[in-house]
């Protein structure tokens, strides 16, 4: 499998270069081929006009390039200066470890790119965003010249956002550091790089100033065609309330609190988005409403039905669809066909059951018809869903979820990881099954998603719930206030617990 | 501004962040391999390559465990032709008596039918007779521990569901006294309760509580054998004037009937052995029972998702498995011991394991593979008979198949065979969202 083809990526000193591609474009694995960890099978790299070939990781590093990954690299029970000295430890006399210099290396640069981070916090009490500042600052004390981060603002709030870029801009007016930077946000792009170069199906197909371009080229550029970048929506009529959920407590997996006595509706023909930081209560909230996780107390009605507490199979049966946040763990069995995948909550139910046998010829039929009707762009039926895109993965689910009868929708980042076409597709047929009198609840990290999709916002912090809000009335500021538990509309505002029911 | 990001500092599990597109190996990775991922012709290639290696490498340990043969490696740079061809005798000679032990020689076999003397017959099918006798509580084993595979479980319990089910078989087989036909249907639904009840123990623990089943089975083994000790020394089975532990004998409507005369051993259990193994095979194809059993063996948390109850999916599936050893238990004292004594199983349950895995868990790859090693039971005698060599020299060969059919990159790598990798299809750079 070729990931990158002939590529020609150019960066120069002291820039912020934003590479950016949808999923599986090659960006990762062009940049890991030039951190060492690849090895390209053919092309060079030269580093101020000298080719240099790396081994590994090692030699890149001494070679002056860095590489924050997606998934952080960190001990979580040391502390930040033994994270960051950890791989060049010096020693003093006596073979004992040299701790004071690794704080004062860490304080020192802390200091100088306002990076605001204590040598002696453990690493595993830092919230995300400082984290990744940690890892910065590991490529930092190794002195680098280039410094590569990947996907850096996937984990991060707004606010947190706003403070990376302030410190990516120090790093390269005060350091000269080059920066690369990948991506597949446009507004990030336009926001911060200097130079932009995009990659589609493992090759470069251009390079610009953001100066120069406007999202909408950008998205044409990275998808390869016109796109649409905005679900075109009217506005909603909200009917009676389909889900109600009163003061709903849910513990998670530790016994400890997640979802602390929430109480809010969902009306059919309304999109209900939740917002907020990944772990704030949301994964927990959906598993009690959709019956994977009995809650501590309170009540969840759909359609006038009590289902606290209720099996799985009866929380489906009873007209919910679900379309779970992780899709290839809980949302599809990877290695059966797809067919047998569109069929995994249904397989014992007319008209693909008689008895205890299954219809093979009816699910091979109404297989083929939902490849067509949704999309799925597969060689067959049978090809294993494993092998799939994961946007043809998620319109599996997504295929499966809404042939059934439904009045509750219930979808976890439905459109995580989805290349530009697969997001606006979902996004679609999201809002089509509003307009069609679905009550819709989704849950998103994706400020761009709430945005787009909401009829009325509520947002998750540390398990309680702050809304819902009407979608109009909603800043993207109040908004990522808001998922950083800045609470403005209740009376202990600016509180943690601060939550406005 | 000294701390931007502290309002979230104390956000509840922050977490490593989401985790897009990880293909991620399942909990059972290790299963992956049972499951017919890979092209059929390429697994039976592999299989049959595995088979035809273990032969070889068992003529080395042929040649090189006869004194005779090499005392004659001594001069072999002086004469070699001596060394070689007593080795080459002494292969064949073995191989020979092993294949002629498990299938008749078919010279043998032709002169009986152009005589058509009927004892001369039956005389020349004996060895395939002793075959199909060998295989037939192998086939009934190895789809207990198939079975059980395809819904995520390691089932190393078929050995004690064997024991009790042939414990319950040979009870209702001797104290009770039915009605021909209504007999044997009788004692071999004993047999197949007994061994659902062993099933249903380690599947209820697994559900309950989520204790292991490699546990908790093995744990059920120990009492199952223990039980028999007990049970054949006390009143209720041990056959009367007898103080060793024996149990009476089963009534002649119990038994299931002989196919080919009373000379040869083979009967009908292998006609039962063949209508389970489909029934099997349709189970997990056609059948809801079968879609959820895969469903849940190879991705529990989607099959929970979309509604299944996993707990009642283990439960059911180690009653099935249970319920197959237990037939195998029934067929072994009903078929061809007609009584009970301690071991009497001669680990049928755990060859049941390797047939599982040579079988790779699909129900008629388990019976080819139980028909190969019943050969090799059989064939084994004879081979010990005849040249000497030793009967241990078919687990040998057992273990070198196993140890090539669980590693088909060697297999592969030793014929050069080429596949495209069917099982990790995901673009390299799909991993990291990149």
């Amino acid at each position: 499998m070729v990931a990158n083809d002939g590529v020609d990526l150019v960066v120069g000193d002291g820039e912020i270069h934003a590479l950016l591609g949808e999923n599986g474009a090659g960006k990762t694995t062009l940049m890991n081929v030039v951190y060492g960890l690849y090895h390209s099978d053919g092309g060079r790299i030269l580093l101020d006009g000298k080719e240099v070939r790396f081994a590994s990781p090692k030699d890149a590093i001494a070679a002056g390039i860095g590489m924050v990954h997606q998934h952080f690299m960190l001990v979580p029970v040391f502390t930040v200066a033994e994270n960051v000295m950890l791989g060049i430890e010096r020693a003093g006399p006596l073979g004992v470890l040299d701790r004071a210099r690794a704080r004062r290396d860490v304080r020192e640069l802390s200091e100088r790119y306002g990076l605001s981070v204590t040598p002696d916090a453990q690493v595993e009490d830092l919230p995300v965003g400082v984290q990744q500042r940690v890892e910065i600052l590991k490529a930092l004390v190794r002195q680098v010249r280039i410094l590569i981060l990947d996907e850096p603002t996937a984990v991060l709030t707004p606010q947190e956002i706003e403070e990376f870029f302030r410190v990516i801009r120090t790093l390269r007016d005060d350091s000269g550091t080059s920066i690369i930077f990948i991506t597949h946000k446009l507004k990030e792009v336009l926001e911060i790089a200097d130079r932009v170069t995009v990659m589609r199906h493992g090759r470069v197909v251009g390079s610009t100033e953001p100066s120069a371009t406007t999202e909408q080229q950008l998205a044409s550029m990275m998808v390869g065609r016109e796109v649409q970048l905005r679900v075109s929506k009217g506005p909603a009529h909200p009917g009676e309330p389909v889900l109600r959920v009163e003061s709903l407590t849910v513990a998670d997996d530790r016994d400890q609190v997640a979802v602390d006595g929430v109480s809010f509706e969902v009306r059919a023909g309304e999109i209900l988005m939740v917002a907020g930081v990944q772990g704030n209560g949301q994964t927990e909230l959906v598993e009690a409403l959709t019956g994977l996780r009995r809650p501590v107390s309170g009540a969840v009605t759909v359609a006038g039905r009590d289902l606290t507490g209720a099996s799985p199979r009866d929380v489906l049966r009873a007209g919910v669809a679900h379309v779970p946040e992780d899709r290839q763990k809980d949302g599809m069995i990877p290695t059966f066909p797809i067919q047998d995948n569109l069929v995994l909550d249904t397989y014992d139910r007319d008209p693909y059951a008689r008895g205890w046998s299954i219809d093979r010829e009816q699910v091979h039929r109404s297989a083929v018809e939902r490849m067509r009707e949704f999309d799925i762009r597969a060689p067959s039926v049978v090809t294993p869903a494993a092998t799939l895109s994961g946007g043809n993965q998620q319109k599996v689910i997504v295929a499966r979820e809404f042939s059934r009868p439904i009045s509750l929708l219930i979808a976890s980042q439905p459109t995580r990881g989805l290349d530009v076409g697969s997001v606006q597709y979902i996004h679609e047929r999201i809002v089509q099954q509003r307009d069609e009198g679905v009550a819709v609840l989704i849950v998103s990290s994706e400020l761009d998603e709430v945005t787009a999709l909401a009829d009325r916002i509520a947002v998750m912090f540390r398990g309680g719930i702050a809304g819902p809000f009407d979608a109009a009335e909603m800043s993207r500021e109040r908004l990522g206030l808001l998922m950083a538990g800045v609470g403005d509309a209740g009376p202990s505002a600016g509180d943690a617990e601060g939550s406005a029911t | 501004m000294s701390e931007p990001a502290a309002p979230t500092a104390a956000a509840p599990a922050p977490g490593p962040g989401p985790e897009p597109e990880q293909p991620r190996p399942g909990r059972w990775a290790a299963l992956g391999r049972f499951a017919p991922t890979e092209s059929a012709g390429s697994a039976i290639l592999v299989t049959v390559l595995a088979f035809v290696t273990a032969l070889a490498i068992g003529a080395l340990v042929i040649v090189f465990s006869d004194p005779d043969v090499l005392s004659k490696y001594g001069y072999f740079f002086a004469r070699p032709s001596d060394a070689l061809s007593a080795s080459w005798n002494e292969i064949t000679a073995t191989y020979g008596a092993l294949f002629s032990g498990s299938l008749g020689s078919p010279s043998q076999i032709a002169h009986a039918l152009a005589s058509g003397d009927a004892a001369r017959i039956q005389q020349s099918f004996y060895p395939l007779s002793e075959t199909i006798v060998a295989a037939t509580p192998l086939i009934f084993t190895g789809l207990a521990v198939a079975l059980a595979f395809r819904a995520g479980m390691f089932n190393i319990g078929a050995e004690g569901q064997l024991f009790v089910g042939g414990l319950l078989a040979g009870l209702v087989g001797f104290a009770w006294h039915l009605p021909p036909g209504i007999h044997l249907v009788v004692a071999l639904l004993a047999g197949l309760a007994g061994g659902a009840l062993w099933g249903f123990v380690p599947g209820f623990l697994k559900a309950r509580t989520g204790a292991h089943e490699v546990i908790t089975t093995i744990m059920m083994n120990y009492i199952a054998i223990s039980l028999s000790f007990y049970l054949l020394s006390s009143s209720l089975y041990r056959r009367p004037g007898r103080t060793d532990p024996i149990s009476k004998i089963v009534d002649t409507n119990a038994r299931l009937p002989h196919l080919a005369g009373a000379n040869l051993r083979l009967h009908s259990g292998i006609i039962l052995a063949v209508l389970v193994t489909w029934a099997v095979a349709w189970l997990l194809k056609r059948s809801t029972i079968g879609f959820e059993l895969r469903a849940v063996g190879l991705n529990p948390d989607a099959a929970r998702t979309a509604g299944m109850n996993i707990g009642r999916t283990y439960i059911l599936a180690m009653m099935l498995a249970g319920a197959l050893a237990g037939l195998g238990g029934a067929n072994q004292v009903l078929g061809v011991q007609y009584t009970l004594a301690p071991g009497f199983s001669a680990n049928l349950g755990f060859d049941a394991i390797t047939l599982a895995l040579l079988g790779r868990a699909n129900p008629w790859g388990v019976f080819a593979a139980a028909l190969l090693f019943g050969m090799l039971r059989a064939g084994a005698v004879q081979m010990q008979a005849a040249t000497g060599t030793p009967v241990d020299m078919v687990v040998v060969i057992q273990a070198l198949i196993i140890v090539f059919v669980a590693a088909p990159a060697l297999v592969r790598a030793i014929y050069r065979i080429k596949v495209k990798d069917v099982s990790g299809t995901q673009p390299v750079s799909g991993g990291w969202g990149g």
